[in-house]
């Protein structure tokens, strides 16, 4: 296993089914003797699992026998949902969160979204906030059942 | 109002932003605009700490985000007085949404071409949840604005109240405008135009009556002169800091 399937494997603390590769917010590791440098990027301006990550990261390396570790925090190019992952857009769908479709582009187009359980794109927003920054709420109208979507972003 | 006074502005007005929406945590009409006005706090506490952080580097006194935020007075503080006004009902709320998400996704648009490559990179990001801030916000008014005769009598009030704040968004400082003309960053004072054509659009749809230009504008005053609101948004704001130093999660 090399030190970054290391820093790769960490979950994401709020979309549990992601690791940070497969979020799309994993940017570089780089090793220097026994020093690692590891540039991430937050998805949202004001993500508040950041942090966490950070010391998650930090962690996972220091049980891998890294003695020193800088994590370091770059905005550019800005993340966009379409950096997840084929196979983390997979994972979302398969534990019953709506990935996010392709970015709609300069223009801001709600798209529809396909229910997660059952298929159907008879669904409907109820809210365009969810339960963290980077979700927002909808309904299957044919399944009945709520769930949450990534927001394309 | 030097550059490192033009980044404080920024990022005041969105730190500013994020406390009063925070205020509405648990205390919003229903349970979906609760997580709504607490994502969109966190968005602008987001983008004010980036620019913060990049504030205390330009100024060059090894002044962090925590020291920005936590230890300045209320003089020092260079955000609008837009955002420092008291929420009101959710209309005024949603009056001073509107307005100040219109104008942070014009100048955040135009950020990224400009010379000033930290606040570009902020703004490359904060311009897409600017979109989700100005979206909600304009559901609101128009929904409120065409909807009953009782809101649309609040969401007029709040608007005619609003309003007058609006126009110290675009004031004109010689030090800004002189950056803008050298493409190091956006002057403000350029967006009214295309800010107008937005809001205008929103309040139309909405059936609102936009205050004309030449009534109730408040006394031109700089950033930095501030309502009463202000002191004790900020005393609330800094008690833990201010009474722990140093206090740490």
């Amino acid at each position: 296993m090399t030190l970054f399937d290391v820093v790769a494997a960490v979950k994401d603390p709020e979309l549990r089914v992601l690791n940070v590769a497969e979020l799309g917010i994993l940017r570089d590791v780089t090793v220097d003797g026994d020093a690692v440098t590891v540039t991430i990027t937050p998805t949202y301006s004001g993500c508040p699992a950041m942090d966490l990550i950070r010391s998650d990261i930090e962690s996972a390396l220091h049980d891998a026998g890294v003695a020193r570790v800088d994590v370091r925090t770059v905005l550019d190019p800005p993340w966009s949902t379409d950096m997840i992952t084929a196979e983390g857009k997979a994972k979302l769908a398969a534990a019953g969160i709506a990935p996010p479709g392709p970015m709609p582009g300069s223009v801001f187009v709600p798209l529809s979204v396909r229910c997660p359980r059952c298929g159907s794109p008879a669904t409907e927003q109820l809210s365009r906030f969810g339960s963290t920054a980077c979700k927002s709420l909808w309904r299957c109208t044919a399944c009945l059942e709520p769930f949450d979507a990534v927001k394309a972003l | 109002m030097s550059h490192v006074g033009y980044v404080l502005g920024l990022a005041d007005d969105a730190l500013i932003a994020a406390q009063r929406l925070g205020e509405w945590c648990s205390r919003a009409p229903e349970m979906e605009e609760d997580i709504a006005l607490a994502n969109i706090a966190l968005d602008q506490l987001g983008v004010a700490r980036m620019l913060l952080t990049y504030a205390g580097e330009l100024e060059g006194r090894g002044r962090t985000e925590d020291d920005l935020a936590y230890l300045r007075c209320e003089h020092e503080f260079r955000n609008v007085r837009l955002v420092e006004l008291d929420n009101g009902d959710f209309a005024v709320t949603m009056a001073k949404l509107l307005f100040l998400s219109v104008y942070q996704r014009l100048l955040y648009d135009r950020s990224i071409g400009a010379g000033d490559e930290r606040i570009a990179a902020v703004a490359a990001k904060a311009r897409k949840e600017s979109a989700y801030h100005v979206d909600h916000s304009s559901r609101w008014v128009v929904r409120l604005g065409d909807g009953t005769e009782e809101s649309h009598r609040r969401m007029q009030a709040a608007v005619d109240l609003v309003w007058p704040h609006t126009h110290q968004l675009f004031e004109v400082d010689p030090v800004v405008h002189a950056l803008g003309v050298a493409g190091v960053v956006v002057d403000p004072s350029t967006l009214r135009p295309a800010w107008l054509a937005a809001v205008d659009a929103v309040l139309a749809e909405a059936t609102l009556t936009r205050p004309g230009d030449g009534t109730a504008i408040e006394a031109p005053a700089g950033r930095g002169v501030h309502t009463a609101a202000l002191a004790k948004l900020l005393a609330e704001m800094q008690v833990l800091h201010r009474a722990h130093p140093g206090a740490r999660w």
